[in-house]
């Protein structure tokens, strides 16, 4: 078969199998929340039951379950329309994430890059110094930063970096400086999980065959490791991005709380507490997205950079 | 034997040699070996020592020295009290203690006596002719005079009946109010019977002395190092039970799945691969505000079911994707081993094959991955009760003292003891499993046997 076609055909059923994932969640999530006794209008002061009529009738939430199920469904699906919040006023689901999406992307993507350089770095030096004091020094580093949950290490690096030395600005959103601090925080135990892939990864690597005649045919040490080792030793660091960004994605739920950045993350938390459906469901699918696109960005990746694996 | 009889001289010494040879080769069990390898790495050592130690601790809270975990000290001097070492003494008085209790004994006895005379009013009624329950006419057929005594006395019993059950009623609101009185519920929120012996035996031993507030005092006043001890317990039984609730679906649905093989493990596999690109901290905030819903919460209750058991149940529930993965994996690629065909050809059974070969070698990952399974439950909890869905007040885990320091953290005054002490306590259990885990993992990995 042509190699394009046979391309598109995996990425085609690739698709399916995330539309129905989505639906999957959706579904659930749906039912999930109109499993709640009280709605979202419950807790607000006794209103007349006029007007309560009234705001169930806006909110279509006066029909039947089902048919207030295919009608979100149809308007998120056809129009990626999540209709208005149910507690913000004035402003619909979209705009709500569209306000805070770029900002947690933005945060998110910071972390990543982060993690990735940080734990590479780290990974390559250890595995290359092996049993050396850097080798050490790096893999307990590693080990601290899986142990410690991110919001210690924020709250100790707030009390640290913000109020004793003074470095950056404690919290906010909007400059580089800002965002430095909550992305550190988020990236600590990725990029410790990548140090540990990619010095096991390079260790493997390094007594291949492939290697010596690198090196016998007298090129650079460096060349030879970033060229030629690294290629061979990335692969379950590749595979670990997919779950490191949904890590990261829930990870900054609660940095952006305790930073104060005006991320996805922050009305997340509040949409569900106060039981804002729509805004929820919104955030939910969203996010589910995100990190149904990741996981299909690195599984087709993998391909690319390991010639080996054939997509199946 | 016999067959390196036959065979020519020079071939059968050597042979005979190998036998020799191999005869002096004792088999190692897998555990056995494990535990040799895992003895010679100190960090997991260190780790494993470490926590026997906090279990231990954490068992014994009660028995220790601490002072009170909710005792509230809200005057200038004891709020946001920096670490100090100076001598303090538990509010506990011995005497007040003895008169509660001898006020509960005796409140007791009076409910014990009010019930009885109840009961007796019940039998008394039940003795009467019963009640008349016809039409009027019917009634009026009867001899007037024994219906109006019968009725009289009928009446005056159900007055009394209900005069007493008045009284039996504020007999157990007092007591219960002096059971809330009593210092071991004051000072320690209802402790359970094997803790409450346990703060008996402790109040027996060591008195009124407690250890100084080493680690300081937070904003009502409370001891931080007590409460670290008290969330120490919590934080550890949830890492505990709901690994092992994740265990249990885990194992048992990945096992299903990969023995199983064809169809029905295609369709397992594809449930889990969408349950696994579910964000779940969504659906668990979700399902923890539904059943926190006062009225789910009452129906709950009545089950005997609360907060904390909904709480280990659904972080039970969500991480045994991997460990379903990974059991489904190795019992997949066991089957096909040359081990097992080697079982084969000597004979061994299904059942054998089963338990002797395939069991033991999941096992092993299996325990591997519940260390680094426990882990990440606990940061979950922490997770969780830092964002105020986690356990609720007045129990106290390691997340929320860590949640409740990092409120009161303002530019003016950083109580920095809020954070730090329960933080640090956090990160090193949290250390000493990861280590521990990566050590099993190196241990009882076949490929590094006898290195």
């Amino acid at each position: 078969m042509n190699p394009l076609v046979e391309t598109l055909l995996v990425v085609g059923k690739r698709l399916g199998w995330m539309l129905l994932t989505l639906w999957v969640v959706y579904t659930f999530s749906f039912f999930l929340m109109r499993a709640v006794p009280g709605g979202p209008f419950a807790s607000d002061k006794k209103v007349p039951p006029a007007i309560q009529r009234q705001l169930e009738a806006r909110y279509h939430m006066d029909e039947p379950l089902p048919m207030q199920y295919v009608r979100h469904l149809t308007n998120a699906a056809v129009f990626f329309d999540f209709g208005p919040s149910m507690r913000m006023e004035d402003y619909t689901v979209n705009e709500v994430i569209a306000q805070g999406f770029p900002v947690s992307a933005t945060l998110g993507i910071i972390a990543l890059v982060l993690a990735l350089l940080f734990g590479m770095t780290a990974g390559v030096i250890s595995a290359v110094r092996r049993n050396t004091i850097f080798d050490f020094g790096f893999m307990l580093l590693a080990t601290v930063g899986i142990a410690v949950p991110n919001f210690v290490l924020a709250s100790l690096s707030i009390i640290l970096i913000v109020f004793w030395l003074q470095l950056v600005p404690a919290a906010g959103w909007g400059s580089i400086q800002q965002a430095l601090l909550p992305a550190l925080c988020v990236a600590a135990p990725y990029a410790a999980y990548i140090a540990r892939l990619t010095r096991a990864g390079m260790l493997e690597v390094l007594n291949l065959d492939y290697i010596r005649t690198a090196y016998a045919k007298g090129l650079a040490p460096r060349t030879v490791i970033v060229k030629h080792a690294l290629r061979g030793a990335i692969l379950p660091v590749v595979s670990y991005i997919g779950p490191a960004t949904a890590g990261i994605l829930t990870g900054s739920l609660v940095l952006e709380r305790i930073f104060n950045v005006p991320g996805m993350g922050s009305f997340f938390i509040d949409a569900a507490m106060q039981r804002d459906y729509t805004l929820a469901l919104g955030m939910v699918v969203v996010y589910t997205a995100l990190l149904l696109v990741m996981n299909t960005l690195v599984d087709l990746s993998y391909a690319i950079i390991d010639p080996r694996v054939k997509m199946e | 034997m016999s067959a390196v009889e036959t065979l020519p001289a020079p071939s059968r010494e050597r042979y005979q040699a190998l036998l020799g040879e191999a005869a002096q080769i004792r088999g190692i069990s897998l555990w056995k070996d494990a535990w040799r390898r895992l003895k010679k790495n100190w960090a997991a050592m260190g780790s494993l020592w470490f926590l026997c130690a906090l279990g231990l601790l954490a068992f014994f809270t009660p028995l220790l020295p601490l002072q009170s975990p909710q005792h509230q000290i809200s005057d200038a001097e004891h709020k946001y009290q920096p670490p100090s070492s100076e001598a303090v003494t538990l509010e506990y008085d011995d005497r007040e203690r003895r008169r509660l209790e001898q006020g509960i004994e005796l409140d007791k006895q009076e409910l014990r006596r009010v019930e009885k005379e109840i009961g007796e009013l019940h039998r008394r009624l039940d003795r009467l002719p019963p009640k008349p329950e016809g039409t009027k006419t019917a009634a009026k057929k009867k001899p007037a005079t024994v219906e109006t005594a019968a009725e009289k006395e009928r009446g005056a019993i159900e007055k009394e009946k209900a005069a007493k059950e008045k009284e039996k009623e504020a007999l157990k609101g007092q007591l219960e109010g002096k059971w809330l009185a009593h210092p071991l519920n004051r000072l320690w929120n209802n402790p359970g019977p094997l803790t409450w012996q346990l703060l008996k035996a402790r109040i027996a031993v060591f008195g009124k002395w407690s250890v100084p507030s080493l680690c300081g005092r937070d904003e009502l006043g409370r001891d931080v190092l007590a409460r670290i001890f008290w969330g120490a317990r919590v934080s550890i039984i949830v890492g505990l039970v709901a690994t092992l609730v994740s265990l249990a679906i885990g194992v048992s649905y990945g096992a299903v799945s990969g023995y199983l093989g064809g169809i029905v493990d295609t369709v397992m596999m594809r449930i889990v691969d969408i349950l696994y690109s579910i964000p779940f901290i969504f659906i668990v905030i979700f399902l923890i505000t539904i059943l926190s819903e006062d009225s789910i919460k009452a129906r709950l209750a009545r089950w005997g079911i609360d907060q904390i058991v909904i709480f280990y149940f659904v972080i039970g529930a969500i991480y045994w994707l991997t460990m379903a993965r990974v059991v489904r994996g190795q019992i997949i690629s066991l089957k096909h081993e040359q081990f097992v065909d080697a079982a084969r050809t000597i004979g061994a059974g299904t059942p054998r094959i089963v338990f002797r070969h395939l069991i033991p070698n999941v096992l092993g990952i299996v325990i591997v991955y519940l260390t680094l399974t426990i882990p990440s439950v606990m940061l979950f909890e922490a997770f969780l009760s830092f964002l105020g869905l986690g356990v609720q007040p007045p129990d106290v885990s390691w997340g929320l003292l860590m949640s409740e320091g990092l409120k009161v953290i303002t530019p003016l005054e950083i109580h920095w003891w809020l954070v730090v002490f329960p933080g640090v306590a956090l990160a090193l259990t949290l250390f000493a499993l990861n280590f521990l885990g990566d050590g099993l993992r190196d241990a009882l990995d076949p490929r590094m046997k006898n290195r």
